[in-house]
């Protein structure tokens, strides 16, 4: 279990008088403190790991955040901010000591603008809720992580969230335009706004993958993007880790970026294909879903070019969809992969490194030999055109004995992808998960310049302070 | 006035520790060619970072590329070129406004963060920074990012120091994300139109599904650079050749509505853009002061009409959100511009302004004071002696 730090005697003795200064500020039944209705705040999608909180406020209005964080700044009492608590990072993992601060009754879409294409909600509206608001007119939100259904839009902005089509849209910092911000000492200011380019530094840019520990953002202003004509999928399945990997990088070469390009290894296909039945070659070692867009000229044009590469590389199969529903059943087993994962094991970690395109198989065969070592079974489903990687690791979490061999082999996995010129974490954020390996990434230098930067927005490090940093300073 | 121009970061390190042990403050700068804009830098050294060149890194199957900060962009260009790919955010060269020659470097790029028509389409220069490494105001070598194409691992440095004109460390190594650069392109193009109709003639052409990766407007003034007599409003499609005419064919019937709509093939459009890019349809007067300006792009005719009344003139990118404007150097005219930015919520940079001006005023709109507090506490993080650019941005940060 990772250490948290010790709670503040003094606002542990406080607890009382503390609940009571937050109903004078949220009213109603938007504070929690009785211990059975806080346990759902416990953890969050990283759920082997647990805490209860001091309390739970549910503000529902940026004025109340901004009353919400000044009391608990002259308090010294920890925050941590939450949204859908979908954070597989463990982000949202309350203290003992801390209120966690839910955003999740902010949950209005403010201003929709399709001649400007740009739509600005509150923290707590869900990422799919965004695109829902504005496809009837044919415009998408871009970034769609896994969890869109919900996760919400204030939480995709501190993870800085990705998704499957990244590859061509951009993670959720390349979509952004504003924010609304609160800071620890309550003051409230704007961020950007409806227009490309802000003056002086880029807070946008800072904020975004923060993690929650810079500020609290109550709204958000995003891109609205112009869906294409439609989209077409293809399957493709391989011999070897290493033909698919090659077959990557032959198509990233070719001048075409996919909307999307995700690849599976046997294990995640023969998981998905008994969870979903979608169709998966089960003879074949590993398999790539590619997605095209345009009009459907265009879709037989690309298809036709990325059909012509994937043959150069002895294909055991090769489908490309020739309806939308062909597309939906390519689809269906990849993005049913969590369920699928979870049929067939108690628990597992969903790990997050990134690589360099090139060394795929060699990172795959690796990582095949150390699951072995730790006798625990991986599969892999990830973003192939980015070299995100998602092992999955399985385990037992009743059994001590293999749950710390997970642990360590997650630990040893996101080694691995650093050692290859790749990082931690590629879209999940560093939480309090993969805390305490930010030092196989950073020095000890580099660590002191980011905690600095951290104390500029919040100098007594309240503000989800056991997150992203090892709790031991550098220096 | 003493000048370094280390060949390596190490020397760059140790130029900026002995800065740091005397409190002498630098003027940090690449080629010099975005010298003149934003306000002027006191400081009895001067560190250029233009030794610090080369390629390091290029791996066209990983769309990865890193080169030293004082890299020249036409190298980069070339060997990007020769692989067929091309740096996505089309920075622009402004050294002809500007009064400048030589040839800017990346460092200056990302460190001026300008982006050219296809940020509309496809983001800023800072969109695709994947990874810095840099030196701070103490003298330490810090890095942020790397080489691969997603990285949220910790705060993300790269776009807090890109834009930030070597006001926060000083840029030593960049790496970017680059990507095919498109086989063909077109431009559809209406004459004449008034600005509010241009812009919602380019408000319909973003909001299709063709994909187009810029929109710009030229009023007759700066149309005329282009040979044109009358206003010219142009929507921009790259992409695969077939697509590029069957998206050029279709843009024209989306926009037909808006007046009669005529194609301009690749050897037509690239120059157009090219000029639209580097705001070669301004005219250059060194009496003159240059405004740049983002607003939501349905504002953008507004500023463009406000400037002109004022005595201005101008043209329209990013679909109306990027108003380039140049005038007479005189209060009245700033104010003007200024105030209409300020009702419309936006951003307004002064470019280039005679020198007198130049240390007297705001080149940017001053920060609200909570976030004016940050500002300078974040400087002070990576800058603590506040010896690099200091001044650049603000008065006193």
């Amino acid at each position: 279990m990772i250490a948290l730090p010790p709670p503040k005697p003094d606002v542990m003795v406080r607890r009382a008088p503390i609940v009571a200064g937050l109903r004078g500020l949220v009213s109603g039944d938007g504070v929690i403190a009785d211990a059975l209705r806080l346990k759902p705040y416990e953890t969050d999608a990283l759920a082997i790991y647990r805490q209860p909180p001091l309390a739970v406020v549910l503000p529902e209005t940026t004025e109340q955040v901004a009353a919400v964080l000044r009391f608990c700044q002259a308090h010294g009492v920890r925050v941590v901010p939450r949204g859908a608590g979908t954070s597989l990072s463990g982000g949202a993992l309350p203290l003992e000591d801390a209120v966690v601060l839910g955003l999740m009754r902010l949950n209005a879409i403010l201003d929709v603008d399709f001649a400007d294409r740009c739509a600005t909600v509150q923290a707590g509206v869900t990422n799919l809720a965004i695109t829902d608001a504005v496809a009837d007119r044919g415009f998408f939100y871009a970034p769609d992580p896994s969890s869109q259904l919900a996760c919400m839009i204030g939480g995709n902005v501190n993870m800085n969230s990705g998704g499957a089509h990244c590859l061509k849209y951009g993670v959720t910092a390349n979509n952004l335009l504003g924010l609304r911000v609160v800071t620890i000492d309550g003051d409230i200011f704007d961020i950007g706004g409806a227009h490309l380019d802000a003056a002086g530094y880029d807070w946008l840019g800072l904020i975004t993958g923060s993690e929650g520990m810079l500020v609290v953002v109550t709204e958000v202003t995003v891109r609205i993007l112009r869906a294409a004509e439609g989209t077409r999928a293809m399957l493709a399945g391989f011999r070897s880790n290493a033909i698919a990997g090659a077959c990557v990088a032959d198509v990233i070469a070719s001048g075409i970026i996919p909307v999307a390009l995700e690849f599976m290894d046997r294990p995640a296909i023969h998981a998905c294909e008994a969870f979903a039945g979608a169709g998966y070659p089960l003879d074949a070692a590993a398999m790539l879903i590619i997605e095209v867009e345009g009009a459907p000229a265009e879709q037989d044009f690309l298809c036709a070019r990325l059909a012509e590469i994937c043959r150069r590389f002895d294909p055991i199969s090769l489908r490309v969809a020739s309806t939308p529903e062909e597309s939906a059943a390519i689809w269906k087993g990849r993005k049913g992969a969590f369920g699928a994962v979870g049929r067939i094991s108690p628990d597992y970690f969903c790990m997050d490194g990134v690589i360099p395109t090139g060394r795929l198989s060699e990172t795959l065969d690796r990582i095949g030999e150390m699951a072995d070592e730790a006798e625990l079974p991986v599969c892999n489903i990830f973003h192939a055109g980015d070299g995100n990687l998602h092992p999955l690791i399985m385990f037992d979490a009743h059994d001590a004995i293999k749950f710390a061999r997970a642990e360590k082999l997650g630990a040893d996995i996101l080694k691995l992808c650093v050692a290859m010129g790749g990082c931690l974490t590629g879209e999940h954020g560093v939480g309090i998960e993969k805390r305490d390996l930010m030092g196989v990434q950073f020095s000890a230098i580099e660590l002191d310049q980011q905690r600095r930067i951290k104390s500029a927005f919040d100098p007594d490090w309240l503000l989800n302070p056991a997150k992203v940093f090892p709790l031991q300073p550098a220096s | 006035m003493n000048v370094a121009a280390p060949a390596d970061e190490a020397g760059m390190a140790a130029v900026i520790r002995d800065a740091y042990a005397a409190r002498e403050p630098l003027l940090v700068r690449g080629a010099g060619t975005k010298s003149a804009m934003l306000r002027p830098v006191q400081a009895a050294h001067t560190l250029i970072t233009r030794n610090l060149s080369g390629i390091t890194l290029y791996s066209p199957g990983e769309l990865v590329f890193s080169a030293s900060a004082g890299t020249g962009f036409s190298a980069i260009e070339t060997t990007l070129e020769a692989a067929g790919q091309h740096m996505i955010a089309e920075p622009p060269d402004f050294s002809r406004l500007l009064g400048a020659t030589g040839e800017q470097t990346l460092g200056g790029i990302v460190a001026t963060n300008f982006s050219g028509p296809r940020r509309i389409a496809a983001g800023a220069v800072r969109d695709h920074v994947l990874g810095v490494r840099a030196v701070n105001g103490i003298g330490e070598t810090i890095h942020s990012g790397g080489r691969v194409l997603k990285n949220v691992t910790g705060l993300d440095l790269c776009k807090l120091l890109a834009g930030s004109h070597g006001t926060l460390a000083v840029l030593t190594e960049i790496t970017f994300k680059v990507l095919p650069a498109p086989e063909d392109s077109c431009s559809v193009v209406l004459r004449g139109l008034e600005p509010p109709a241009a812009v919602a003639a380019l408000a319909a052409a973003m909001g299709s599904p063709f994909g187009v990766s810029g929109a710009a407007h030229l009023p007759p003034s700066a149309a005329a650079r282009l040979g044109g007599s009358q206003s010219l409003t142009l929507a921009r499609i790259e992409d695969f050749t077939a697509s590029v005419a069957y998206r050029g064919e279709k843009l024209c019937t989306a926009l037909r509505d808006f007046g009669r709509v005529e194609i301009w093939p690749a050897a037509a459009s690239r120059p157009a853009w090219a000029s639209i890019r580097d705001a070669h349809v301004l005219p250059a007067d060194p009496n003159h002061a240059v405004w740049r300006v983002s607003v939501r792009p349905s504002r953008g005719p507004g500023i463009l009409a406000a400037a002109h009344d004022a005595g201005a003139v101008g043209y329209l990118d990013w679909a109306g959100g990027l108003a380039m404007l140049v005038g007479p150097a005189a209060e009245k005219l700033h104010i003007a511009i200024t105030d209409a930015v300020l009702r419309a919520g936006g951003m307004w940079l002064v470019l280039r302004t005679p020198a007198a001006w130049r240390a007297s005023a705001a080149m940017v709109p001053p920060e609200a004071p909570a976030l004016a507090a940050i500002t300078r506490r974040v400087k002070a993080a990576l800058d603590p002696a506040g010896i690099l650019n200091p001044g650049r941005m603000f008065a006193e940060v």
